[in-house]
């Protein structure tokens, strides 16, 4: 056989074996699972927090209501037992590293909205023994509440105090439940989940979209034409204890 | 054989004890449990298969969707379903304890799915109850605020 009536034969089995067979019994992809349509998608979603527009309102809690109240976070009084996706604090205890001790002065009672971080190298994924805390292809550190057991190790690991610990069944704190959204149950973490369920829905995160003076803005940072981008490298940011290397996804313009 | 008049009735009633259950219920059967179907509307899979294998579809269903970030189920005839106990499969089943729980009691297995979900006829959650480890040290079951709480702003830990 010489090298031309090879090739022939070959691609004729080729063809016979694979491509035909193929194309006459043409069958839906049968019990697959894809992502769904329509939604928002980055390599490393982050936020940026215009602290400046923030403070023109001082008495504002509409992200925080906003937030809360979709993701069925309960109201505990109890502050040793409380439980919290987006709050604010002062700057002492949100800069802890301050430059200097003037700062305290101006930034008396200025303040500062606090949220999970969702770092680069989350060290609370590091510790999760059970891998239900995770961090996703987006960048989302990701809460899986059917396999956490509770141990706390997330908490003692994050430098940012974002994660609360369910001391007691946190439903009848719910006051108003959004039945759209689980609650969580006694003996789980919690955090905030950047709106992973919005964002699946072509969304923007709640407090985003709630805050009147539009000081949250949420993009994608490795994205060049995304404004948050766009607002990063034309104004001064910071980030919380930055030095510690976990690489936070939180920026606070100044 | 010595004692007889004790060993044999006693082997007698020993036996009828322990076949207890056997002759107890013997003839009498438990009728099958019977949940209330929607109306109207297809299940993602069979009725066959969910009734064999809702809980494993379940299992990865909440895996690839909060895992893997896959929402859309494409079930095996093709249709396509957004994957969400909460939103979805109880958009058709909107009663659970007239679905759900009829079954689950008669199996007697307690799934931990409504520690967390929110059961579609669930419109107020109760108070807080007293546990007994709670009343026996007078401990009240509704957590109060303390004395420090400001508008803002706590000691971060």
């Amino acid at each position: 056989m010489d090298r031309r009536k090879f090739l022939k034969l070959a691609g004729l089995s080729v063809t016979l074996a694979g491509g035909v067979p193929g194309f006459l019994n043409r069958e839906v992809k049968a019990r697959a699972y894809t992502p769904p349509p329509g939604a928002l998608t980055a390599r490393r979603w982050g936020m940026a927090i215009d602290v400046k527009k923030c403070w023109e309102e001082p008495n504002c809690n509409e992200c925080i209501k906003a937030c809360h109240h979709l993701h069925n976070v309960p109201d505990i009084p109890d502050k040793k037992r409380e439980v919290k996706w987006i709050w604010k604090d002062e700057f002492e205890h949100v800069f802890p590293d301050k430059p200097n001790e003037f700062n305290n002065i101006i930034f008396t009672h200025k303040p500062f909205l606090l949220l999970c971080n969702h770092c680069e190298h989350p060290p609370c994924v590091r510790v999760c023994p059970t891998q239900a805390t995770f961090k996703r292809e987006d960048g989302i550190v990701m809460m899986d509440y059917h396999r956490c057991i509770g141990c706390r190790f997330c908490m003692a690991a994050c430098p940012f105090g974002a994660r609360s610990f369910n001391w007691v069944d946190p439903r009848p704190y719910i006051k108003d439940p959004n039945p759209k959204f689980p609650t969580r149950m006694k003996g789980v973490v919690e955090k905030c989940l950047f709106c992973y369920e919005r964002l699946e829905k072509g969304k923007m995160p709640a407090c985003v979209e709630a805050c009147k003076k539009k000081a949250l803005i949420f993009g994608d940072l490795e994205d060049e034409h995304s404004e948050i981008v766009q607002v990063l490298k034309s104004r001064f940011s910071i980030r919380r204890k930055s030095e510690l290397g976990t690489g936070p996804s939180v920026f606070y313009l100044l | 054989m010595y004692n007889s008049d004790k060993v044999i009735p006693g082997i007698i009633i020993f036996v009828l004890f322990v076949t207890f259950p056997i002759w107890w219920n013997h003839g009498k059967s438990v009728a099958a449990p019977e949940p209330e179907l929607p109306k109207k509307g297809r299940c993602v899979e069979s009725k066959e298969y969910m009734r064999s294998h809702h809980m494993q579809l379940l299992n990865v269903w909440r895996n690839e969707a909060i895992r893997q970030g896959m929402r859309i189920y494409t079930s095996s005839d093709g249709a396509r379903f957004w994957i969400s106990l909460q939103n979805e499969c109880m958009k058709c089943h909107n009663n659970k304890s007239k679905f759900c729980d009829r079954c689950h009691q008669f199996a007697a297995v307690e799934p931990y799915c409504w520690n967390c979900h929110i059961p579609p006829e669930t419109k107020k959650f109760k108070a807080p109850k007293a546990s007994r480890l709670l009343k026996l040290f007078g401990v009240p079951p509704v957590l109060h605020g303390s004395s420090q709480a400001e508008s803002y702003g706590h000691a971060e830990h």
